[in-house]
């Protein structure tokens, strides 16, 4: 398969710019070096926030948003390297068996995926009323971390606690983890919540969220993509970008845009208004992401 | 997240249940006791209020709210005054407040307590 860089490149060359970076401060390094220097860049895919087991008003159809998903990233022309899923899997539940079905029939939903590197993180939905238990059942330890590809990929749970703390654990197996790594390694955090105080009002926010922070300051090549807000938000704390992703089950205001976070109201016109998934691009080379947006049902 | 509604019928009876008639009845008038130079307002915190939701005290002066959490460790986070506290049922957690000046000052319980956790926030209002 031809490098996917070199693909968009000769797209590039036709006029057919079809791929765009909503990052900020992520232009790619253009130029006679970037060219030269040797890398495997790769994509992956993330989905986040399909909360599987909803029924209301701000989504008539959402028994059926998440296969229409599963079916478009099946569709797409370049298959992934993989696909994370960056928490509430599933709407919550006080009846721990209801919880159970709910995670059974979201990962037979997903087990449609044609790519089966599929990676999972909960949410709070999934894990905090339990703190985390049906989730490990199901998909496993809720914080880890792997390489791909020259990448250092580490996965944050700060749902599992229902006060969105990291908790000093896991802190201080997050900063051993990353000092087993060259120090300018490209790192990419993984999250439900955002780690920096979004807008703390609506509860969007992680407690300790700034001690991960000043640990992970200290890498120069730190990217983050969460989930939680159910929107496309973009955000630099110092040379940290935050990115969060858009949900697979209805929309949320912008932060801090109306009084409550009540979900956007459902649009018969246009039924998948806001809900979708996203590409990231990675370049190890140069430790940019580019990101590229799709809708529920075409890809 | 959710948009689903709920009871406030069967919510109060609920509470009555569980023995906090006193409580609401005093949380419902939304008038601030005095204490000193203290304004106390007590608060209930249930699966997914507070109540008074809203409730209204005077600028230049120290606030302590008496919460009584019902059924959760539900959270009590005023972000606009860097207060928050854990709200443990079965005693009376007093938060003080420093003298504010007059507007809103929105709250939000912090700890996720279920599905329709997003629905539970409040709002003081400070007057001059």
């Amino acid at each position: 398969m031809k490098n996917r860089r070199e693909l968009l490149k000769l797209v590039a060359l036709g006029g057919g710019a079809v791929y765009a970076s909503g990052l900020a401060g992520s232009a790619l390094a253009a130029g006679a070096k970037a060219a030269a220097t040797p890398y495997d860049d790769f994509y992956f895919v993330q989905l986040s926030d399909t909360h599987w087991g909803f029924s209301g008003p701000p989504n008539p159809d959402a028994a059926n948003t998440l296969k229409k998903a599963v079916a478009s990233v099946n569709a797409l022309a370049d298959p992934p390297d993989f696909i994370i899923f960056t928490g509430d899997l599933t709407h919550t539940t006080d009846d721990p068996a209801e919880r159970r079905r709910r995670m059974a029939e979201f990962r037979d939903i997903v087990s449609a995926l044609k790519v089966k590197q599929v990676r999972f993180m909960p949410g709070e939905h999934d894990a905090s009323l339990d703190r985390g238990a049906a989730f490990k059942e199901f998909f496993g330890e809720t914080f880890y971390s792997f390489d791909h590809k020259g990448v250092h990929f580490i996965a944050i749970d700060n749902v599992s606690d229902p006060g969105a703390r990291i908790g000093d654990e896991q802190l201080a197996w997050m900063k051993a983890d990353l000092a087993k790594r060259p120090a300018d390694s490209p790192i990419v955090v993984l999250t439900h919540r955002p780690l920096f105080d979004l807008e703390p009002k609506w509860d969007w926010a992680t407690r300790d969220g700034a001690q991960a922070i000043d640990i992970l300051k200290q890498y120069p090549k730190v990217t983050v993509f969460y989930g939680h807000i159910h929107q496309e938000h973009h955000h630099m704390t110092g040379h940290i970008a935050h990115h969060s992703a858009k949900s697979l089950i209805f929309p949320l205001p912008a932060p801090g845009s109306q009084p409550a976070r009540t979900p956007l109201p459902w649009d018969p016109s246009q039924p998948n208004r806001g809900l979708g998934f996203r590409e990231v691009e990675a370049e190890p080379d140069t430790a940019q992401y580019k990101i590229h947006e799709f809708g529920v049902a075409k890809a | 997240m959710t948009a689903q509604g709920h009871s406030r019928r069967g919510w109060m009876e609920r509470a009555l249940a569980f023995g906090a008639a006193p409580l609401l009845l005093a949380a419902a008038r939304s008038v601030p006791a005095q204490t000193g130079e203290a304004q106390v307002v007590k608060i209930v915190a249930q699966r997914f209020h507070y109540t008074p939701g809203e409730f209204r005290v005077k600028a230049g002066r120290p606030v302590v709210l008496e919460f009584t959490s019902l059924d959760f460790v539900h959270g009590f986070n005023m972000p606009d005054l860097k207060v928050r506290a854990d709200l443990v049922p079965g005693k009376v957690t007093r938060v003080s407040l420093p003298a504010a000046t007059p507007g809103t000052y929105d709250f939000v319980c912090d700890n996720f307590c279920g599905d329709q956790h997003e629905e539970m926030h409040g709002r003081m209002i400070v007057e001059a």
